[in-house]
């Protein structure tokens, strides 16, 4: 071939960036060929969402170089990067939603022609530009995304979770679509959960790790589990012994119903059909990717909202909560993921942990201040909160927040807790203390349900550990069993004998196609068959 | 097409539906225009002389309160608030004043034309300040007042200067038949031309995007900063035609702000423009304006207490608020 089509279309090399003390990319690079499909993967802080911020314009690196057609470009706006000739699909609709569809195309001087082209590729063709945005359901929308960005016709187009929220049908004409993108003169960087997906469609993976580049390798039958491999690594040794070694979960009474007992939760097409039970004397790790239900499953149990389907049974009552006060009435509290949603940070430290507790007495009386002052100096010295307890809560460092938000509720004493990944971004020191936190209450009798995004906590905290994936339970695997690998090949439903609910629905509307006579046949079958062909 | 999507209905494009369509997205203007209807009839039955005479007061005294709504309407439309209209209408109003005062008519032009570009300059400043400071722009604004208030005080110490004959002519009176007063067409000429273009144009759907939602405008290609400058001086663009407005109805110049700011966003807000930006338009604020206006003619008519007139009109603009809020609420449930 000639020298230009052995040419990269696009060449990021050297990308870095830093918030404060974390580390978000060291040096990550990304090379993607003209007609290629190109996936980039990656774990929970791998660094992808910042390499794909940084590639779109929506934050600006620390060093590195971005080259497209052979131009360095500097990359401010997602203006630029589309002057650049990348456009990118986010996993938040990019339309105004108070102008209608012809104004959002106008905006970004899109045509329309060759927007209602590819409307009727993507299978919404009956679409009504004179509709607003906001009117539209969240499927749609992204359809429309992907088709007005098509309609640009990028020299690269940037997927992020494009099929995330779509619905069975319209993620196979997406990928059929952007199947057929392949071996032209532009490129597609598709970056998605699903394995099934990547190998259905993408040629390329390129796999970062801790915030590097760790691998580039072509998708072919196998490949997932070296993908897999990649996204570990070597497995970081001097992991701190097992917390639960000192305390010893406690037996598991048979004859006391489960603390909290979840049957067939749902919540609309995001959590469908969960069910697990959560004891006394235990911590019960939930693990899966982002998105994947796991933000709605916290939010019915902590009564933020209410589920679709399902009961919930506490202590083996049935049990209904309409407000978050119902659940901390009934002994579930949540210490959330966003430190901001549960904090003053206007006030001081005493007076966030006592919140729960003054906000539940039920006269107008005054606040008893010396007990106050005995219960939060009791919590402060339990978690070594690095703090004078006057101090306002927002000049605490990221850790001893957390701690706050921790101690709210154990000033309190805990009979449940739900933690939402309580160690995002604290550092090692602080993460010791909270882990020695959980098992401690667990020792103490409380039932702790605990989602984490850094997998080998599962090994250090829990006793056992539930998988979620497309909004469902896919497994249940005991802490002496979830290691990394086993709980990341489960977190993307890799194992063989568990049903991928992608799979039976392509299946399905393979089945409904080709019943009704006019089966897409170019190319590109179902994703469940792709995956199984060899290329 | 068992693949289409599920999502989208297939019914529409029958012309019927298009002007359905068309009242549901102006439920809020014709409602106001349908109460601004009953007002006149009620108008007329408590005080039976009222006519071509009341109508030209009316439309004299709405004017600069109708230009100031549109004003705050841009503001608001692009996410933002203007809390220095009436400081901006006031250093205007004296600018215009001043200069024009012992001039020629022709010398008068120079100096519409000057105070023209001086509201837009003015509005620049403010949409700067917010942009580059970072500083919330209800504080920029508020503080901008006083800037611009102070201002206007070192121009004319005192109401005084004065206006050339074809401005007054061009806004008091009526035109071709009795009872069409200049003011309204004035105030219909000036939005026609400068608003109606522009609200089509790519920089019209910039400022409702970025009043919509400020991270999708982002990704969209957006220039964030410099579409929010450009809504602000479009808003000193028409604070200055309010404030020539009152430069040229009282023939003088006066140096102290009116009401006009919060009575601008009063009327935005019974407009039917949303306060968090994104929705409205500019015909609604100019309604509700007048709506305003002959309530407190009304209740004047009634010959009620002074005070007790500007109590009723704070409980009409949270009545009809309310109400509009309700039927909304009532149409998203179905």
């Amino acid at each position: 071939m000639t020298q230009i089509a052995t040419d990269l279309l696009l060449e990021a090399t050297g990308i870095a960036k830093t918030y404060g003390a974390v580390v978000a990319l060291r040096s990550a690079s990304l090379a993607v060929r003209p007609g290629e499909v190109h996936a980039l993967m990656g774990a929970n802080g791998a660094g992808k969402s910042t390499l794909v911020k940084i590639l779109t314009g929506n934050v600006r690196p620390d060093s590195g170089r971005i080259v497209i057609r052979g131009r360095e470009r500097t990359v401010h706006s997602p203006a630029d990067a589309r002057r650049g000739g990348l456009v990118s699909v986010y996993q938040e609709p990019a339309l105004v939603p108070d102008l209608d569809i012809r104004s959002n195309l106008v905006l970004t001087d899109t045509p329309i022609d060759a927007f209602r082209h590819w409307t009727h590729e993507l299978g919404i063709g009956d679409l009504d530009v004179s509709d607003t945005a906001r009117q539209l359901p969240l499927a749609t929308l992204r359809i429309i995304d992907l088709a007005r960005a098509l309609a640009i016709e990028p020299d690269v187009l940037m997927l992020d979770e494009m099929t995330a929220a779509l619905p069975a049908n319209l993620t196979e004409r997406v990928l059929e679509v952007i199947g057929r993108q392949r071996g032209g003169d532009r490129s597609v960087i598709f970056i998605s959960h699903r394995m099934i997906e990547i190998a259905a469609v993408c040629d390329r993976a390129t796999v970062l790790r801790e915030g590097e580049t760790v691998g580039v390798i072509d998708v072919n039958q196998g490949s997932e589990e070296r993908i897999v491999e990649l996204m570990l690594g070597r497995i970081v040794q001097g992991i701190p012994a097992r917390m639960s070694e000192g305390a010893a979960p406690v037996a598991r009474a048979s004859d006391l119903p489960p603390r909290l007992s979840a049957q067939g939760l749902s919540s609309d097409a995001k959590l469908q059909d969960v069910s697990f039970e959560l004891f006394a004397g235990e911590v019960l790790g939930v693990v899966a990717l982002e998105g994947q239900g796991q933000d709605e499953l916290f939010d019915i149990l902590s009564g933020s909202e209410r589920a679709s389907g399902g009961e919930l049974l506490v202590d083996g009552a049935t049990a209904s909560f309409r407000h978050p006060a119902d659940a901390i009435r009934a002994g579930i509290v949540y210490v959330a993921a966003d430190r901001a949603e549960a904090l003053l940070p206007q006030r001081s430290v005493s007076e966030n942990i006592t919140l729960p507790v003054t906000a539940r007495i039920r006269n107008w009386g005054l606040i008893d201040l010396g007990a106050e002052r005995r219960r939060v100096s009791g919590a402060v010295e339990k978690l070594q909160i690095d703090a004078r307890a006057g101090g306002e809560v927002r000049r605490l460092s990221g850790g001893n927040q957390q701690k706050v938000t921790i101690a709210r509720w154990v000033a309190g004493g805990v009979r449940t807790m739900l933690c939402f990944d309580p160690t995002r971004g604290i550092d090692i020191g602080t993460k010791q203390q909270i882990y020695t936190l959980l098992r401690d209450l667990a020792g103490a009798g409380a039932a702790v349900l605990l989602y984490t995004s850094e997998l080998k906590e599962v090994q250090l905290v829990c006793d056992r550990a539930i998988v979620l994936f497309g909004g469902r339970l896919v497994a249940e695997i005991e802490a002496d069993e979830a290691d990394e690998p086993t709980l990341l090949r489960a977190a993307y439903n890799l194992r063989p004998d568990a049903a991928m609910p992608e799979e039976v629905a392509a299946e399905l509307v393979a089945a409904e196609a080709a019943s009704d006579g006019g089966a897409p046949s170019s190319g590109l079958g179902t994703p469940s068959d792709q995956s199984t062909n060899d290329r | 097409m068992s693949a289409a999507s599920p999502t989208i209905d297939e019914t529409r494009s029958r012309p019927s539906e298009a002007v359905v369509d068309w009242v549901r997205r102006n439920g809020w203007t014709l409602g106001l225009l349908g109460l601004l209807a009953l007002l006149l009839i009620y108008t007329r039955m408590i005080n039976s002389n009222y006519g071509v005479a009341g109508i030209q007061a009316l439309a004299i005294s709405i004017l600069p309160l109708a230009l100031a709504a549109v004003a705050q309407a841009i503001c608001v439309i692009s996410g933002g608030i203007d809390l220095s209209i009436g400081s901006m209408m006031a250093l205007t109003s004296v600018f215009a004043a001043a200069n024009m005062q012992g001039q020629s008519e022709e010398f008068a032009v120079a100096i519409v034309l000057a105070t023209l570009v001086f509201g837009l300059l003015l509005g620049a400043i403010n949409g700067s300040l917010i942009v580059v400071t970072r500083v919330p722009d209800i504080v920029v604004t508020l503080a901008m007042a006083f800037v611009w208030g102070g201002s206007a005080l070192l121009v004319l110490k005192t109401p005084a200067g004065g206006s050339a004959a074809w401005l007054k002519n061009l806004v008091l009176g009526p035109i071709g038949v009795d009872w069409i007063p200049k003011a309204a067409i004035v105030l219909l000429v000036i939005v026609a031309v400068i608003w109606f273009p522009l609200r089509r144009s790519r920089l019209g759907l910039s400022i409702y995007a970025i009043g919509s939602n400020q991270l999708a405008a982002f990704r969209s290609g957006v220039p964030i900063g410099r579409t929010k400058i450009t809504a602000y001086a479009l808003t000193g663009l028409f604070s200055a035609f309010a404030g020539l407005s009152l430069t040229a109805s009282t023939g003088i110049g006066n140096p102290v702000p009116g009401p006009y700011t919060l009575m601008s966003v009063a009327a935005v807000v019974l407009g039917g423009v949303s306060l968090a930006g994104g929705r409205g338009g500019v015909f609604g604020p100019i309604v509700g304006v007048v709506i305003l206006q002959l309530v407190q003619i009304d209740l004047a008519f009634m010959s009620l207490d002074p005070n007790l007139s500007l109590v009723t009109q704070g409980l009409i603009l949270i009545g009809v608020v309310m109400f509009g809020s309700l039927l909304q609420w009532r149409r998203s449930r179905r």
